[in-house]
């Protein structure tokens, strides 16, 4: 029987089905992993109510561990610790910067700093010389900028 | 723990969520700028994704699935504010309900984070955080449409005019309300529209707007009791279309 560390290491295979170079576990939704009589419990919290990809995600992490040998398994969602955008890895801010997406900015609170929103760190040149077009996206997570410096649209992962 | 208490608190916020959901999506593709095409688009995914929620949490209490509550219930069966239900219009009627709705929305949930129905104040905690973006920007729109020209003052005026009577409708107190109170699981409609009307004048006070004298109003209501206007029924025949071709498809 699999260990915790192993299931975990066998999860970063599972990827966000918009950002494939993003795993489930650097994202922040793998809210707990349990080992218990030969069956393995995975709770899942989704970033966003609304976000249509959990169903996606859930099948993946079972095709991912049934795939491994691992057959017994309990996917469940909760809210007990409910996502924020804090969550993403280190790990996971590399990997979206490196795919053209602006991490989240951490720790700040939306409405105490405004300006956080209004200039977002360029992904391509890191450069703040940008402009918010609109706090809302092509999905639920992600917010549209305008770098002045590249002439080029972005998006950035919204701080939540 | 009273199950007919909580479960007619549930159907009726969850409801309110699909129904204006619904009624954000009717924007997509019709917005008069891309940006607000794309801001009602991402707040219509919202509410109907809080909607699905809340109807799983319903279904955990003993109601059917989500699909079949959502898509095969007739009007009367609905307890949704009849605000939610009234048609788009135009523009300037959709950001005036945007606003009056989303915040006594986030009031709401806000209050729900202290419920002693646990299933829902940790549902409550994440959506409050997703509405903020909601509230942003409604009140980013009336402030500036609310202070520019004329006629963006004349036509919200208009609107905030004829929205506010079914506004109130969204406070319909549940014949459950004095034991919601009682055990903990919501504080109630009345301290939940105090809450509203203050942070309401707050905003419009930032505008040249006025607000209607609240003594002077009377409340649209019958929503929360399945008396609806003759809207309901038609949205919720184009809503479920495409399901009641085959309920039973996988999708």
């Amino acid at each position: 029987m699999r260990s915790v560390e192993e299931i975990y290491t066998l999860l970063e295979e599972v990827k966000d089905p918009e950002i494939p170079v993003l795993s489930l576990v650097d994202l922040g939704v793998i809210t707990n992993v349990s080992v218990e009589n030969d069956r393995v419990n995975i709770e899942m919290t989704p970033t966003f109510v609304g976000c249509p990809a959990l169903d996606m995600m859930k099948q993946d992490v079972m095709d991912v561990l049934t795939k491994n040998g691992v057959h017994n398994v309990s996917i469940s969602v909760s809210f007990k610790e409910p996502w924020t955008s804090d969550k993403i890895s280190e790990k996971g801010r590399k990997a979206l910067k490196q795919f053209g997406l602006a991490p989240p900015p951490v720790g700040k609170n939306l409405f105490s700093d405004i300006d956080v929103l209004e200039h977002a760190a360029c992904p391509r040149c890191g450069g703040s010389n940008t402009t918010l077009k609109n706090p809302f996206g092509p999905t639920l997570c992600r917010s549209i900028h305008y770098c002045e410096d590249c002439r080029e649209a972005f998006e950035q992962f919204k701080p939540l | 723990m009273n199950k007919l208490a909580i479960k007619e608190l549930l159907y009726k916020i969850a409801d309110d969520q699909l129904i204006l959901g619904h009624r954000n999506s009717e924007w997509t593709g019709m917005g008069p700028l891309l940006e607000e095409d794309i801001a009602f688009s991402s707040m219509a995914q919202d509410k109907v994704g809080q909607s699905y929620a809340l109807y799983t949490i319903l279904h955990s209490l003993g109601e059917q699935e989500p699909d079949t509550v959502a898509f095969t219930r007739n009007a009367e069966q609905f307890h949704n504010s009849i605000f939610t239900e009234l048609p788009n219009g135009e523009y300037d009627f959709s950001l005036i309900r945007h606003f009056l709705y989303d915040t006594a929305e986030i009031i709401r949930f806000d209050m729900l984070t202290g419920s002693s129905f646990q299933p829902l104040a940790e549902l409550a905690v994440k959506v409050r955080a997703e509405l903020r973006y909601h509230t942003l920007h409604a009140n980013t729109w009336i402030k500036q449409l609310g202070s520019a020209t004329e006629e963006s003052i004349d036509r919200l005026q208009k609107s905030l005019m004829y929205a506010f009577p079914y506004a109130l409708g969204m406070f319909e107190e549940s014949p459950y309300e004095k034991e919601l109170i009682e055990t903990g699981v919501f504080a109630g409609e009345k301290q939940l529209q105090e809450k509203w009307l203050e942070k309401i004048k707050t905003i419009i006070g930032e505008t040249r707007l006025q607000l209607p004298d609240i003594s002077t109003v009377q409340p649209v209501l019958g929503g929360r009791a399945g008396r609806h206007s003759e809207h309901l029924q038609p949205l919720l025949n184009e809503m479920s279309e495409v399901f009641r071709i085959d309920p039973t498809a996988e999708w």
